[in-house]
């Protein structure tokens, strides 16, 4: 045997006269004539699978943005599920490789992609450690590097759940003056609810994206405003992050470790001992996807409500205000002035008040950021509390860490200012507990 | 974009699949010519329309239409062209021959050298080839021609897993034993291997064809080849099975000769089959894949995969066409699933999900050996990573491809 080419053409035109096989049955044939006529007239999208009931989900753009709105929304869309690889300047450490890692749909986060902070006490002062690549863990890393590892010196170990992204628009657009007003930091109703604002000290990165964001806000000077010569902080677990645009160039440098135009230098890595980088050229994203990014989020959708008319639930509610849990977890806010016009001086319900509070040992992890105390938690917002578990993999996972995985549980690491709700609840008889469970599964 | 009625949808399905399988009960068995070929011989089965002394050409084209709907969003209707391969072949000497693939892909947005390469036969159980060369991880990485296939689509597990079509700089060799009645082929090559895109690309998870970078015919990332090699069985008029693995090492362990990170493997196992059952052609492939990981990288990007097709092909009508005597057209069905991260999460213990199941329903006309009119209507259900709700894909594909 040996090799051989065989050059093989049909002839064109072919033969005339040359004719195909005989024919099928008949009937057949007038049955596949049919069922593709009725495929024709029932068209592609009768094929197609439908939407999800918007319901049970996150995802979805305010109603009422203009058509430029919705664009710029796409594109925002569009680079929140960008997944960035080695060859798009991914770390050299980072913790996730896209935003919807963290958060998928939208919603709450899992603990594979949980954020870990350190640091120590020192003299009374928290060390947020930088020289040991504090405060934030990179705990993975692109080939070459190695992932960090907690030191053995931190004091204070923090594992921070992805929270969930949508509605964060309106919470932006409250103005700083309804956060001062809402602060009783020493109690002064006599409540036992003490909350008060997160204050940041100013750096060039806070000037820049305060000033950025206060052109946005014309006519409003509202929000970024100094107090003490310190920034109201209201986004994150202890509320460090003032704006969304902060967040979100925080979140791409810290979490991604990819830089952008208003923080164009890498993270410091402990292992090399520099700002060491990966091969791409800084920054590795414009300031156009940080903007959109930024716009995205601040125009997502209020968590949808469910169950409104179902007894419990309406019982729940009640119960609600009763055992004081609306004292921190604020039910109504109103937004300020907003160039977004669906943002512009509206009503919502995320049901916190974006404050500090006390939430006693058991939720203390030893690590705190800003003037809060390790103990101090801003208030988590609970809308879009009983649709957690959907982006969660099944199962809820709750406070700050994931570590509860029902309301339940959340409700029994309440302690600090929140203990009294807490003894007010286990008091509560089975029917009244799941009636306050129902209502909470409702938002 | 909404679905009126997904009831009205798989009402029109059920009735053309009830059409085709009585039309089919009329028909004689097909020529089963795609599952009758020995994959090893597939890169040089194919039609070339003419030749020029001792060089002959030829080639294929693919294109389709796509209407695709996810969880109720579409983009409408697009257009695709997704391949035009020209081929060139060149019979050196009686023992020699030479065959070259030049792909563009969509367009020329992305133009590929998929195959050169050489074969010297010393005997025809020992054949030396030398080249670019199709390493063959199961059938489809070296059988793929879209005229060959009857969907639009590949196959997942050739894709997401096996990266098809991988081809890569590399020599080794291959051969036939014709025992009478029974064909038993192997092939054994030595390449220049995946690259470290495996990891960490823009997919967000291990993707073995991410590991083909343009560098990897000039030169190797990290100086270990990777070996690969199948063992194949026929049975004349029946089909083939086939055996075949790759393994390599991939990440760039080594810059300029200094050892920076720890080398790591990849390994794939392949299994892949072809039967003939009167008019029904089956065709199916099962891989599976190992990739070694840094430990903080194993959940998020996956370690294991595995994933398997099975497509069964069964001509259903012969029409009468003038110029086309040997016109056909065939029913089609698809069955797919990967796992793509296989495991539990170490902090929940809840399983890692990342997998795709499908079913492809399709109807192909074949006027000529060589050429098909593909009509598919896929259905597919995946979940992330963490398993959240399953997404559900519809996708309408009408297509075509031809030898030329």
């Amino acid at each position: 045997m040996s090799f051989r080419s065989i050059p093989r053409y049909l002839p064109w035109p072919p033969p005339a006269g040359r004719r195909g096989r005989p024919a099928l049955h008949r009937a057949a044939l007038h049955r596949t004539a049919l069922a593709l006529a009725i495929l024709s007239l029932s068209g592609c999208d009768a094929l197609m699978p439908a939407a999800p009931d918007p319901s049970t989900e996150l995802v979805g753009a305010i109603e009422g943005l203009s058509a430029p709105q919705r664009a710029m929304h796409a594109a925002g869309d569009a680079e929140f599920a960008r997944v960035f690889g080695t060859a798009d300047g991914l770390g050299p450490v980072f913790v996730a490789p896209s935003c919807e890692s963290c958060h998928a749909a939208d919603g709450k986060g899992h603990p594979l992609f949980n954020i870990t902070r350190f640091g120590r006490m020192q003299a009374g002062t928290f060390d947020p450690m930088r020289s040991a690549g504090g405060p934030q863990l990179q705990d993975r890393a692109i080939a070459g590097y190695l992932a960090e590892r907690v030191p053995g010196a931190a004091t204070g170990v923090a594992r921070f759940l992805a929270p969930a992204v949508t509605g964060l628009g309106y919470l932006e657009a409250v103005d700083d003056t309804t956060l001062l007003r809402l602060e009783d930091p020493n109690d002064a109703d006599n409540d036992g609810i003490s909350g008060r604002v997160q204050l940041v000290d100013a750096d060039d990165l806070l000037a820049r994206v305060v000033s950025l964001e206060g052109v946005a806000a014309e006519g409003g000077p509202t929000r970024g405003t100094l107090v003490g010569g310190r920034y109201i902080g209201r986004f994150g677990k202890k509320a460090l992050a003032v704006n969304l645009l902060q967040q979100v160039a925080t979140a791409y440098h810290q979490d991604m470790g990819i830089t952008s135009d208003l923080i164009p230098d890498e993270i410091f890595n402990p292992a090399v001992g520099a700002f060491s980088g990966d091969r791409v050229p800084e920054p590795e994203v414009s300031a156009n996807v940080v903007n959109a990014v930024t716009f995205y989020i601040k125009t997502l959708r209020v968590p949808p409500r469910r169950n409104l008319s179902d007894p419990d639930v309406i019982a729940g509610e009640q119960l609600f205000v009763t055992g004081g849990c609306a004292a921190c977890h604020l039910p109504t806010l109103t937004t300020g002035a907003s160039h977004i016009a669906v943002l512009d001086r509206v009503t919502f319900h995320p049901f916190t008040d974006l404050l500090l509070h006390d939430m006693g040992p058991e939720l203390d992890d030893g690590y705190t950021e800003g003037r809060a105390t390790t103990s101090e938690w801003r208030t988590a917002p609970l809308w879009g509390l009983g649709l957690a578990a959907s982006t969660q993999g099944g199962t809820p996972r709750l406070l700050h860490d994931g570590r509860a995985t029902s309301i339940r549980e959340a409700i029994g690491y309440h302690g600090g200012e929140a203990a009294a709700s807490r003894a007010w609840f286990n008091a509560l008889s089975a029917d009244q507990q799941r009636r306050l469970l129902a209502y909470l599964n409702s938002l | 974009m909404r679905a009126p009625s997904a009831t009205r949808a798989l009402l029109a399905a059920a009735v053309l699949l009830c059409a085709s399988t009585s039309v089919a009960r009329a028909q004689a068995p097909a020529s089963a010519d795609t599952v009758r070929r020995p994959v090893q011989e597939g890169i040089f089965d194919r039609p070339f329309i003419g030749s020029v002394g001792r060089t002959a050409i030829g080639g294929y084209v693919e294109g389709n239409t796509a209407y695709v709907s996810e969880d109720g969003v579409s983009e409408g209707l697009s257009l695709q062209l997704r391949r035009f391969n020209i081929f060139l072949f060149s019979t050196i000497g009686t023992r020699i021959r030479f065959i070259s693939e030049l792909e563009f892909e969509d367009g020329t947005e992305e133009i590929a050298l998929e195959t050169a390469l050489i074969d010297v036969q010393l005997t025809p159980s020992f054949v030396v080839r030398a080249g670019i060369i199709l390493p063959p991880i199961g059938a489809f990485n070296v059988n793929h021609d879209s005229p060959r296939w009857n969907f639009v689509d590949r196959p997942l597990v050739s894709t997401e897993i096996i990266p098809a079509t991988l081809s890569e700089a590399g020599f080794g060799v291959h051969g036939r034993l014709a025992p009478p009645g029974f064909g038993l082929t192997y092939d054994l090559y030595a390449t220049n291997g995946l690259g470290d895109g495996v990891i960490l690309n823009a997919t967000g998870r291990t993707r073995l064809a991410e590991g083909r970078s343009e560098e990897r015919f000039a030169e190797d990332n990290n100086g270990s080849p990777a070996f690969s090699g199948r063992l194949a069985a026929q049975r004349q008029g029946l089909g083939e099975f086939g055996l075949s693995f790759y393994t390599g090492i991939y990440n760039s362990y080594r810059i300029e000769g200094e050892v920076v990170d720890d080398a790591r493997r990849l390994t794939i196992g392949a299994a892949d089959g072809s039967l003939a059952l009167g008019p029904v052609e089956l065709r199916g492939e099962l891989a599976i894949a190992s990739i070694q990981l840094p430990a903080d990288l194993r959940e998020s990007q996956g370690a294991r995969q595995f994933g398997w097709h099975l497509d069964a092909n069964m001509p259903v009508w012969r029409p009468r066409l003038r110029g086309f005597p040997d016109a056909h057209l065939d029913a089609d069905l698809r069955l797919e699933y990967v796992d793509l991260n296989r495991g539990r999460f170490t902090t929940t213990g809840a399983p890692i999900g990342d997998d795709i199941a499908a079913v492809v329903l399709g109807a192909s006309f074949h006027p000529a050996a060589g050429t098909v009119f593909k009509l598919n209507y896929r259905r597919q259900r995946s979940h992330d990573l963490l398993r959240n709700a399953a997404s559900q894909l519809g996708a309408v594909h009408v297509g075509f491809a031809t030898y030329f």
